[in-house]
């Protein structure tokens, strides 16, 4: 190898290094709770008796119909957070959704429906399927009175758990990233 | 050659671009026309009663205006999640009222939510009628 050509090597390998070391640090953020939950919870239900979410980031592969449809009322919430049996059960009442008609018409409603199932929570094990991400034991568990305490949730500008965008700035984005939070004053 | 197949094909794509809009796009005009296609027979259309049907309950929670404001041409505020809503006034936001399939999904939930049943063309007729009234 010439001195020149070696050179090149030791700055790839320098790149390569950092890369891969940026990549884990960003992963280890978002999957340290399910890394740990995995190991815990091998022989048992799993984390939070089996009603946990998978990835909360919006797929990267997203769907244009879906980000425009559920966008309207609140933010288009991550498929992540519900198993595919709750978007199931979620897109086939949208006549009567949470006290809103939110109807789709059926070409619509099959394609949305395909894209939430496919990026559902892949770490979902309870045969259980709610309705509401507020009403899971993995968002409840994060969101306690320990977490939170009750006069934040009469805030006004919260008026909801399901206003996850009160707390979480990028919660459209399908970022909750705990360094982040907001909780409004 | 080439160059020039490959330019003529991109002018032709513009042009179908600009064909093809219209079949999409309309006018609130051209959607009042429609709804009063469907309303015909009935006595015409009248900003004044679109103006009470949009600011009166009709037995629900909610009227038009607990999400639109009683100002259409303002910001709302969706009543239940408190996110934001676009003015509804088409002087305030060209984008309304331009899109046949978007305005009757919306009157379709909209109506079901505050009078629990669908709106009449009439009713529809009188409401676009007080939001082409409506200034900036
Ligand atoms: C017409 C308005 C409207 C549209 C459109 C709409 N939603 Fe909703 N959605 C609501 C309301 C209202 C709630 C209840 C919010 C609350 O309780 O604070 C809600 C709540 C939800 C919840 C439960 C949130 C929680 O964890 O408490 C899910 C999940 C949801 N919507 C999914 C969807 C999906 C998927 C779509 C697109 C197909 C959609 N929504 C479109 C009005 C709408
Ligand atoms: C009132 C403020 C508030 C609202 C509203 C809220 N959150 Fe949170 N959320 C928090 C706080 C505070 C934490 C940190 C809990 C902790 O430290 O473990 C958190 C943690 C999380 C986490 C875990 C983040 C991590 O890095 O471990 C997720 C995921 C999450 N929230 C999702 C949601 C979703 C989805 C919604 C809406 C359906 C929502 N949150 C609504 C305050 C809120
Ligand atoms: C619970 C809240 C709520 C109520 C009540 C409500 N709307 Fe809406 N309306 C919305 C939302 C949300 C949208 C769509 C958001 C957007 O396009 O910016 C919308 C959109 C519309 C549109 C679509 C216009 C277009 O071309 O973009 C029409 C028409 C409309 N509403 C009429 C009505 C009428 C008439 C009533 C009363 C019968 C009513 N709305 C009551 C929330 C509401």
């Amino acid at each position: 190898m010439s001195i020149h050509k070696q050179k090149n090597f030791r700055m790839l390998a320098v790149a390569l290094l950092a890369m891969g070391a940026t990549m884990s640090a960003a992963q280890a953020d978002d999957d340290r709770d399910e890394r740990y939950g995995w190991r815990l919870g091998e022989k048992s239900a799993g984390k939070y008796g089996g009603e946990n979410r998978g990835k909360p980031l919006q797929p990267a592969q997203t769907n244009a119909k879906f980000q425009k449809e559920c966008s309207d009322c609140h933010i288009a919430y991550a498929p992540g957070l519900l198993p595919a049996e709750s978007w199931r059960k979620v897109m086939a009442g949208l006549d009567k959704h949470f006290g809103s008609d939110a109807s789709l018409d059926a070409q619509d409603n099959k394609e949305i429906t395909a894209f939430l199932v496919n990026n559902a929570s892949n770490r979902w094990s309870a045969p259980t399927a709610p309705l509401r991400i507020s009403e899971t034991a993995w968002f409840k568990r994060k969101h306690d009175g320990h977490e939170i305490s009750p006069a934040v949730w009469k805030n006004p500008l919260v008026k909801s758990p399901a206003n996850c965008a009160a707390c979480h700035p990028r919660a459209d984005r399908g970022d909750f990233n705990e360094h982040d939070i907001r909780l409004p004053k | 050659m080439f160059r020039i197949f490959y330019k003529l094909g991109l002018v032709f794509v513009a042009v179908a671009g600009l064909a093809a809009q219209p079949a999409f796009a309309e006018t609130p005009n051209e959607i009042l026309a429609s709804i009063q296609k469907e309303a015909a027979g009935t006595p015409g259309f009248s900003a004044a009663r679109g103006e009470s049907f949009f600011k009166a309950k009709h037995g629900g929670e909610w009227s038009c205006a607990s999400c639109h404001t009683e100002n259409p041409a303002a910001l709302g505020k969706h009543a239940k999640t408190g996110k934001v809503i676009d003015p509804l006034a088409p002087s305030a936001n060209a984008e309304r009222f331009t899109s046949p399939k978007k305005v009757d999904k919306w009157f379709k939930r909209n109506c079901n939510d505050v009078l629990s049943r669908a709106c009449t063309p009439q009713e529809k007729g009188d409401v676009l009628a007080y939001l082409l009234t409506v200034k900036k």
